[in-house]
């Protein structure tokens, strides 16, 4: 059991976490614009996330965190 | 629930002003969680250059210093020379260090002060506009360069680690890329050396970090990775240049 917390208002939009997560689970959630005018990054399955961090450590603006 | 993973209490609360998909945001955090892991929080003191990175004070909560352009290495030399027990370290682009500031980074080295330099070359000048850097491509257009680096009349992207590799004070000097994960941790695990080298007293410390500018090369931030990997690592590889006199 892994929980991923999105800090939506920090997030770029950039995307680099979308190629570092092992299981595909993230993608640019286009649906609405955070506080700085992006599309932040959404999670679809959180319940396949098995919390190895790998997004967060290639978040460039630390708008990820990862429990498990 | 354990947490894997939450942003280092070695960075303020401050919002990176980078561009989206910049990779200083991932070495910020790197040199933050280095400084917060050995527990030397109260005794580091960082020198922010000119260019992109020129508001790293606001990011990092530990001492830090502004320098003129590129006279990083000399402001640390004298903190460290101040303060011999503190951690220093200086954190540059390639047009800071690899232009404006080679002879301060080159001497820095040659007298092997006991300083860390966290040398991040994204090979094109950030914050001026994406002009032609000395760590530019042969090939590479940038806004200088409109038909791509000329290597006749420009010469040849100067490779800085193994440059200062050469000199007798430099103790340690290592090149890491920050385009996937595996290699984000290596980058990790030679800033904490470097540091821990200068902790020593052991003398110079160098890391190379490739880095991407999507602004400035025109790509998307996840293009600008690739990039990354396909033509600068070939011209700049990756390792260490010198570990030990």
């Amino acid at each position: 059991m892994a929980k991923l917390t999105i800090y939506e208002d920090t997030c770029k939009g950039c995307g680099l976490c979308i190629g570092a997560c092992p299981k595909n689970l993230l993608a640019i959630d286009r649906s609405h614009l955070n506080a700085k005018g992006y599309h932040p990054i959404g999670i679809e399955r959180p319940e396949d996330c098995i919390g190895c961090a790998s997004c967060a450590r290639m978040c460039p603006d630390c708008a990820l965190e990862v429990d498990r | 629930m354990a947490k894997v993973f939450q942003k280092t209490k070695m960075l303020t609360d401050v919002p990176f002003h980078y561009c989206p998909g910049c990779t200083h945001g991932i070495i910020h955090r790197l040199v933050a969680e280095c400084i917060e892991e050995m527990g030397l929080q109260d005794q580091a003191v960082g020198i922010a250059p000119v260019g992109c990175a020129v508001f790293a004070y606001n990011y990092f909560d530990c001492d830090m210093m502004e320098a003129a352009h590129g006279r990083a290495p000399a402001v640390a030399t004298g903190i460290k020379r101040a303060c011999p027990d503190d951690l220093v370290f200086t954190y540059q682009g390639d047009g800071d260090l690899a232009s404006i500031g080679t002879a301060e980074i080159v001497h820095a080295a040659a007298r092997g002060e006991k300083i860390t330099t966290i040398f991040v070359n994204n090979a094109i000048y950030g914050m001026t506009g994406g002009q032609m850097a000395p760590t530019t491509l042969v090939g590479q257009v940038t806004t200088t360069s409109p038909y791509g680096r000329n290597a006749e009349t420009q010469g040849m992207p100067v490779r800085m680690a193994e440059l200062l590799g050469t000199l007798d004070g430099a103790y340690y000097i290592e090149r890491t890329s920050v385009h996937d994960v595996p290699n984000i941790n290596k980058t990790k695990k030679a800033i904490k050396k470097a540091f821990q080298y200068q902790m020593e007293g052991k003398g110079f410390s160098m890391v190379e970090i490739l880095s991407t500018c999507p602004t400035n090369w025109g790509l998307s931030p996840v293009e600008a990775l690739k990039w990354l990997e396909e033509n600068m690592i070939p011209h700049y590889p990756l390792g260490v240049t010198k570990e030990g006199r």
